[in-house]
Formats: C-alpha cells, structure tokens, sequence
C-alpha cells in the first residue's frame, strides 16, 4: 500500500519534471530559432548588396551620395550613419543628465513625493506611442527651433530632442535602481566624515554608481538608435551630412522607413535599404555587449 | 499549478500551430476571417470549402487580397466594402505597404490585386510587368503648392526644373521677393515623386543639401503651410487655404484641365491583377469602374473619374483623344 503510494508520487514527479523539461526547450527552441531566422534574414538580404549587385562595401560605408535611383546608383551610407550616431549621441547627452538628477530626487531629496508622483510619471513616457512624439515634435518644437536659429527648424537637433524625451524613462530607471542599491554604509560614512548632501552625492554616489549609469545611458542610445517614426518625422530626410544641427538629416532607420515600401524586394534599392538594416542590427549587437561588459565592471 | 502550465502550453501549441496554418496559404483556404496579419489566407483564390454558408442569392464567392499604393488604399477600400455588402460571398481584404510591394506581391502571387500609382513597367522587370494585366481606375492630379506667403502664382516648367536641381535658390529669380527656397520632397522611391518628375519636371529632381523629404502628404502640407519660402506638391484632393497653389505654365490645376488634357501633371491609379481576373474578381474591377463608385467615392475622396477624361496616355506620355 505504502509502495504504492510512493511510486504515483515517484511518477507525479516524473511527470512534471518532464513536463517542465520539454516545454522550456520548446520555448527556448522557437527563442532561438526566431533569432537565428532574423539574424540570417536581414544579413542574406543584406549582404547581397555587395555580392550580388556588386557595391564595394567601402563606398558604401564611406560614400557620402546616396541616390539609389539615378543612373548609375550609388549607394553612400556615410550620413545616414553619421545622423543616426548623432541624433542618438545628442539625445543621450541630454536626458542622461535629466535622468541622474531625477534619479538623485526619487532617491536621495524626497523619495516620497519621488517614488509616488515623479517615477510613476517619467515611466509613463515610455508608454506613449513614438508617431505621439514625431508628431509634437513636429507642432512644438520643430516651429520652436524655426522661429530661434537659422534654417527650418527640421534637422539633428529637433530629432535629438525627442529622443532625448523618449530615453529619459530608460535612464531614469536604471539610475533609481542603482542609487537606491547603494549601500546606505558608504553615504553614511561620508556624512560622518562631515559632507553636506551634495559633496556625498558627487563625491561617493556618482562615481560608485557609474558603471550602472552608463549600463543605463547606453541602453538608452540603443533605444534611440533603432527609433524610426518619431525621427522620421522631425529630421528631414535630407541624404546628406548636415553642415548644422538645424539642417535636414537623415538616419539610417528614417532611410529605412522612408523607401521600404516603394521598393521592390531583390532590387539594388531594396538591398541596399536591408544592408542598412544589417548596419542597425550590428550596432545593436554591439551596444549589447557595452552593456555586458559595463555590468561585468560594476559588479567587481 | 500543473493545470495552469498545460493552460500556458496549449496556448503556445495553438500559436504555433496558427503560425504553421499561417505558412502555407494554400491550405487555410477555409480561412475567410479578415485577420490583416494573416496574408497566406487572403490570397488564396475561390476555395469553395470556405463559402458554403453564403447567401444563395449572391452566386460570387472568393477571398481576395488587395495590397499596394497607400495614396489608392482608401479608395480601394470604401469601394471594397461596398462591394462586399452587395455580395455577401466575396472578401477583399484591403492593405498598404506602397506602390513597390503591392506591385511585387500581385506578381510573386502573394496578393489578387497590387494597387500602384505608377506603370507596373516603370519599377518591375519587362517580363514580370507584361504579366500583369492592367486596370485603371481612377486619375490623381498633382500641383507643385508653395507657403502662403510666397507671392508666385505662376511657375515654368524650366523654373521648376530649375529649383528642384538646385539651380535657383532664391524667390528674388522666379519673380517673389528675396527669401530662400526650401524644397519639400518625396523620397526618390516614392511613386507620386515619380509622377512629378515626369509629366511637371520632365527630368530626375536632385537630392539637394539641407531639402527635406517626407512620405506622407500630410506632412508635407503641415511643412510647406508652416516653413517660410518652401515649396512642395501635393495630390488635388489635399490642398486647402493652408498652403497656395501655384499654376503650371500658366495653366491652373483643376479637374477640367486634367480632363481636356491642357495640365499633364496627373497619373493614372492602377489596380493590376495576374493574368485575367476570374469572375469575382472581374466583378469587382469592373465595379470599381461602374458609375456608382466613380461618381461616388472616387470624386469624395479628390480623385478624378476616368470615365470624365477626354484623353488618355500611354506609359510613354504619348496622349490621345478619347
């Protein structure tokens, strides 16, 4: 009898241990063979720019003309890379120190009003749809900077700026997490050693804090790199290399966007708009592996 | 807690299964759902198995995909849905995507119907275009606009040439006052660009420094009304007392003079099928053209009817009366 017993839970063991066993490797095999599928997609695509229209792979990435539809074709990605380095690096450099500030608030001056009102309201921005941004941008602040400076307002400026807005949530909350992860030990100490607040926040939480910082930073450029729409929309689309910040621009993903649709698939355009995609994909990857490597660092 | 893992397990079961169904539309046939993701259902054409309960009184059945032009989706699809409610056994699914894939999927076969503001000829190969058979359905007037404030009415062929190459950069050199020109494009893929190019400009307009380029009509009105100096051009059915038109060698653009043939800047909208249509189909192409919809939703949406053109042009510009 109390074998029995033993031996149905022995095999309700087996069971779900199985259960649990093939359905993991179910779900990491689709994982996986969704990536792979991707990856192998945009790169075949991608590269038979080079092999099968034969673009030398140097003028494409150091040819400033883009003018896929002239005769012949030429096929220089240089200012789309360079605007999309732009427009993400500008965004980055104004939201990463919006973010910290906040983060500061939320954590250290007032964690209440912080934690309640501010972080709630700073996430909600990542929760607003991206033609949302493009289109403000457009109404608010592209006539904004038409009005000021010279030029017509569309151009790296305006698409940094909203970018800037649609990181800040991504740096944001990873500067809380990591300024609340502090050990309250090394903030204490400092105050012991009579800091005032602000000495111990510059002093102790910025650099200790600054792996995590840049993790966020860069997450948030990888964010504002693949950004399409909104850029799209305030940018200008121009292919060339601005000579200002308020000169039309263009980034590889508003190339993207812009022409995917009118061309036809196995064209030289075509391709070359997937080589494109295969640029994006490659610098994802690598701001993948910044942010490993800068978590690995914070954590020694 | 073991039930619930079979739940999520099931669940993924049925979503791969959904994907694989989704995989090979030749199978799904019974699928008449207008699900817009799943394009393997729609393009199957008259599987019978999936129409049995139709009205006995409607003797067309069939599903069917429509993709292509984003500028002809809308009238595609008011005309679609019109259509299906007068027979109850036909779906036509309507979708975007631009002038380029809705010409590619009807020749790979992916779609019944590739909507196309341009000649299947000017962005597929020979061979593929002399596949397609071509049905038009209605007429799309193109006027260069300028910012309300730019005080030129009238524009040249050879001035326009001039702006959009780059030549002229200043209002002071077409007769307006001294302000630059900032140009509003379309990309260089775009179909309505091509239109422009040919019949306003007669050559390929350049990719200037510091022009913009935008998709959207819309945008491209928001831009030209807001930017001081700019001009743009844009689809009739567009304009409005946000921006100015301007004439075309003194000919203004209304639907008159597209009819009688003194403006050349228009196009015609295609709908290419592969091969001749079959019945339901055929039904449809030939609704479209009826006088219902081409006095109805074709002149509401700022389309101009092809029935009222006095002319007609072939793919070469060559123009002959009706």
């Amino acid at each position: 009898m109390a074998r029995s017993v033993e031996r149905e839970k022995r095999s309700k063991h087996l069971v779900e241990e199985w259960v649990g066993r093939v359905y993991t490797l179910i779900c990491v095999g689709l994982l996986v063979l969704t990536i792979f599928s991707m990856v192998y997609f945009v790169a075949s695509k991608g590269l038979s720019t080079f092999f099968r229209d034969g673009v030398n792979p140097i003028d494409l990435f150091t040819g400033v003309k883009w003018a896929p539809e002239s005769e012949p074709p030429l096929f220089g990605a240089l200012p789309f890379i360079v605007g999309s380095f732009s427009t993400s690096i500008l965004a980055a450099l104004i939201a990463a120190p919006l973010g910290f500030c906040a983060a500061v608030f939320i954590v250290e001056l007032m964690p209440k009003f912080g934690r309640k009102v501010l972080q709630p309201v700073i996430e909600l921005l990542a929760g607003i749809p991206s033609v949302v941004y493009g289109f403000v941008g457009l109404s608010v602040i592209v006539p904004f900077f038409r009005d000021i400076f010279p030029g017509q307002g569309l151009g790296l400026a305006a698409g940094g700026v909203v970018l800037s807005i649609m990181i800040l949530p991504t740096i944001t909350t990873i500067a809380t997490d990591a300024l609340a992860a502090l050990p309250s030990g090394l903030k204490e100490g400092s105050y012991a050693l009579g800091s005032t607040r602000w000495q111990t926040i510059y002093r102790i939480v910025l650099p200790t804090t600054l792996p995590a910082l840049l993790t966020g930073i860069v997450l948030g450029i990888a964010r504002a790199f693949g950004e399409a729409l909104a850029v799209q929309m305030v940018i200008g689309n121009a292919p060339h290399i601005p000579r200002s910040l308020f000169e039309s621009a263009s980034t590889l993903t508003s190339a993207i966007t812009l022409s995917m649709g009118n061309t036809i698939m196995g064209t030289a355009h075509n391709n070359a708009l997937w080589t494109l995609a295969l640029i994006l994909l490659t610098m994802t990857f690598v701001f993948v592996f910044i942010v490993r490597w800068l978590e690995r660092r914070s954590k020694v | 807690m073991k039930k619930s893992l079979m739940f999520v397990m099931s669940i993924v079961l049925v979503f791969t299964l959904a994907a694989c169904g989704g995989n090979n539309g030749g199978t799904a046939g019974g699928n008449n759902s207008t699900n817009g993701t799943n394009e393997g259902a729609g393009t199957n054409t008259n599987t019978g198995a999936g129409n049995e309960g139709t009205d006995a009184a409607a003797d067309l059945s069939g599903s069917y995909l429509a993709t292509g032009s984003s500028a002809l989706q809308p009238l595609v699809d008011q005309a679609a849905q019109m259509f299906m409610e007068k027979n109850s056994g036909v779906t036509i699914q309507v979708q975007g995507g631009g002038s380029g894939t809705g010409l590619a999927q009807v020749s790979e076969g992916q779609a019944n119907i590739g909507n196309s503001d341009v000649f299947a000829e000017e962005k597929l190969d020979a061979d593929k275009a002399a596949e397609l058979k071509d049905h038009q359905v209605a007429v799309v007037a193109m006027a260069a606009v300028v910012n309300p404030e730019v005080t030129v009415d009238n524009l040249t062929k050879q001035q326009l040439v001039d702006i959009f190459t780059g030549t002229i950069t200043n209002w002071s050199e077409v007769g307006g006052a001294d302000q630059k020109i900032v140009i509003v494009n379309r990309p260089a893929s775009s179909g309505t660009r091509a239109t422009f190019e040919k019949y306003a400009l007669g050559t390929k307009a350049e990719d200037l420094q510091g022009m913009i380029q935008e998709d959207s009509s819309g945008t491209v009105k928001k831009l030209v009304g807001e930017t001081p100096g700019a001009i743009g051009y844009l689809a009739l059915s567009y304009l409005d007392d946000t921006v100015k038109t301007v004439k075309y060698e003194g000919v203004e653009a209304t639907e008159e003079n597209v009819a009688n043939g003194t403006y050349p800047v228009w196009a015609y909208e295609h709908m290419y099928t592969k091969g001749e249509p079959d019945a339901a189909l055929q039904a449809f192409l030939d609704y479209m053209v009826s006088d219902e919809v081409q006095n109805g939703v074709v002149v509401e949406l700022g389309y101009i009817p092809v029935s009222k053109m006095q002319i007609t042009r072939d793919i070469d510009g060559n123009v002959t009366n009706k």
